[in-house]
């Protein structure tokens, strides 16, 4: 009988349980580069601001010219490349997390609040969602930083309130249709108030989505704030960035190829498995969201 | 029907103008509040040594004295005109200078656009019809990195290589055709991985419709039932998108100006925001922010032209 059962289930309908490639590699760079930003004052040779002149701009120790004791190379002010890019680690992890976390609260508490009691709330803050949508985001921080003096603080705090309308959008869309769902006339009918309903029964079926924006989105704060501290906008020297680490570069392109490049990678890297991360959590979750 | 139809049509443009016209009324109040962000404007136009009684008839001059809201409707009434002010860093008009470098940001954005299309569309369809193939393999493997790669860094790359290193192409400045490789490549490159990974994603999606299943049952050849009907209807998303792009593209060409040093309007922002010339800033993005309303407000239009199963309900709103 059960032989019966089994050979009768098409293989392809079976649920596949192969480990994700995806995931593994999001997940193992993404652990590496967080635990070398949280240890990078004990793994980091150097310290990273330390200036030696006489060994300024040395290449990666397996080209000709390089030390042993600056395994990927130095800056043109002799300061190491590596503890540079371990330290660097610490803003690009630490501001896309906070900054996507602000924003994330934000613009789902709108969303929630747009989407649920619909009418004027709803329009009033759709409408302002689509006059951030259409200023170009990055003159908009630039001027905003610019004008209130660029400090880690401000750099988080500008991008977290020009985000946060791309969560209220997914999440408003989203809520939409659960409200008409019949759990929630059902735990209305029960007496439960607005709030109760919104937390206990409506958010907890909005969460999918929010999960996998929240994984872009570090993805683009990331490459963000880099972009930031590329134009001298961001977090200020002498504290390390890899945007500050690649507009340091900029202007050796044709003689140290190794200053821009690797802080470069290690963007990439990072954002990359980000994405590797929000692409398996989409497919895992729900197939049905949107590519 | 018809005139029912007809007048559901008219409302729809109508309720999509005001709804374009309301959000530029929105970027307005930002791009007011922009200026005074910085506490007192007065003190950007003055030398720092200047004297109390300089800074007060300056004010009264330019009508800081006034309550806030009186100040934003003359604002908004000379902006409706045009009128942003001179340069504080030019002594032109700001849109003077706007118009001057719009053009070379136009023609940055168009192409970085046009690239994209031109690689993105085949290569996402090709990928989806050769489902897992090597060919689709490498589209995934260029999608992932072309939307991991910043334009700042990708840029400097390029630089490295196709004009530093080979010499082919000039790594800055704007000077014939050969001069918009490289920035346009930049810039390009995360909108051609987007583009692709939906072209495909969409052509899947299409493939697996029943309409594409009957065509081929019917015995209508293969080539033509993919390339004829089911091509046709992946291409009306590929629309909307292409405004969305062209948004973003605007929004990456401040960087890519900047690392190419192509004099355009990106170029012309981040430095008139190093300058603290608010008036420029104000102005740029305004006119930024009314080319990507316009844009897709017509592209909103083109699509519903396109697509005869958008419904013109407030809900679409």
């Amino acid at each position: 009988m059960s032989v019966i059962a089994e050979a009768t289930v098409p293989v392809a309908v079976r649920p596949r349980r192969r480990v994700s490639f995806r995931a593994v590699f999001g997940l193992s760079v993404l652990l590496v580069m967080g635990g070398s930003a949280v240890f990078a004052p004990q793994l980091a040779p150097w310290d990273p601001t330390r200036q030696i002149l006489v060994k300024r701009l040395r290449p990666p120790m397996w080209q000709e010219r390089g030390l042993r004791e600056h395994p990927l190379g130095t800056d043109h002010l002799g300061r190491d490349i590596l503890s540079r890019l371990l330290y660097g680690g610490r803003i690009s992890l630490g501001v896309g997390l906070t900054a996507v976390t602000l924003s994330g609260l934000i613009g789902v508490t709108l969303g929630l609040f747009a989407g649920f009691f619909g009418g004027r709330a709803d329009a009033f803050i759709m409408r302002i969602v689509d006059v951030f949508l259409a200023i170009p985001y990055i003159l908009l921080v630039m001027g905003v930083v610019f004008a209130l003096g660029p400090s880690l603080l401000t750099v988080i705090l500008v991008m977290a309130a020009t985000r946060w309308v791309h969560f209220a959008r997914i999440v408003r869309a989203d809520v939409l249709s659960i409200r008409e769902r019949e759990f929630v006339a059902g735990a209305r009918a029960r007496g439960n108030r607005a709030l109760r309903l919104l937390l206990r029964h409506v958010l907890p079926n909005a969460l999918t989505p929010i999960i996998v924006m929240a994984t872009l989105e570090l993805a683009f704060m990331i490459i963000y704030e880099s972009a930031l501290s590329f134009l001298g906008l961001g977090v200020q020297p002498p504290t390390p960035t890899w945007g500050w680490m690649l507009a340091d570069g900029r202007n050796y392109v044709a003689t140290a190829w190794w200053l821009a490049t690797l802080p470069g990678l290690a963007i990439m890297l990072t954002v990359l498995a980000v994405n590797l991360l929000g692409d398996w959590l989409r497919d895992t979750l729900d197939p049905r969201l949107p590519v | 029907m018809a005139p029912q139809a007809r007048l559901t049509l008219f409302s729809f443009v109508a309720r999509r103008l005001l709804q374009s016209l309301g959000v530029l009324l929105g970027v307005s109040v930002i791009v007011f509040a922009l200026l005074h962000l910085t506490g007192d404007p007065t003190r950007l136009l003055l030398p720092l040594e200047a004297r109390e009684e300089d800074v007060r008839q300056l004010r009264a001059l330019l009508g800081l004295d006034d309550p806030l809201w009186v100040q934003y409707v003359r604002f908004l009434s000379r902006a409706v005109r045009g009128d942003f002010g001179l340069s504080f860093k030019h002594q032109i008009p700001a849109l003077t200078l706007i118009a001057q470098t719009l053009p070379a940001t136009l023609q940055l954005t168009a192409a970085g656009l046009g690239l994209a299309l031109v690689v993105a569309v085949p290569a996402g369809i090709l990928a989806a019809v050769k489902r897992n193939s090597v060919l689709d393999a490498v589209c995934s493997v260029g999608v992932l990195l072309g939307q991991a790669m910043p334009v700042y860094w990708l840029g400097l790359l390029l630089i490295m290589v196709f004009a530093v290193g080979l010499g082919w192409f000039p790594a800055a400045g704007r000077d014939g055709l050969a001069s918009l490789v490289l920035p346009a490549t930049a810039l390009g490159a995360f909108s051609m991985a987007r583009i692709a990974r939906m072209a495909r994603s969409g052509m899947l999606e299409v493939l697996a419709q029943d309409y594409v299943r009957t065509a081929r049952a019917a015995g209508i050849r293969a080539f033509l039932v993919t390339y004829k009907y089911a091509l046709k209807n992946a291409a009306i998303p590929l629309v909307t998108i292409v405004g969305l792009e062209f948004g973003i593209l605007l929004g990456g060409a401040v960087i890519t100006e900047t690392i190419f040093a192509w004099p355009g309007v990106g170029r012309l922002a981040v430095d008139a925001i190093f300058s603290r010339d608010y008036p420029l800033v104000q102005a740029i993005v305004a006119v930024l922010a009314t080319l990507f309303v316009v844009i897709n407000l017509v592209v909103d239009l083109v699509y519903t032209y396109l697509d005869p199963r958008i419904v013109y309900a407030r809900s679409a709103l």
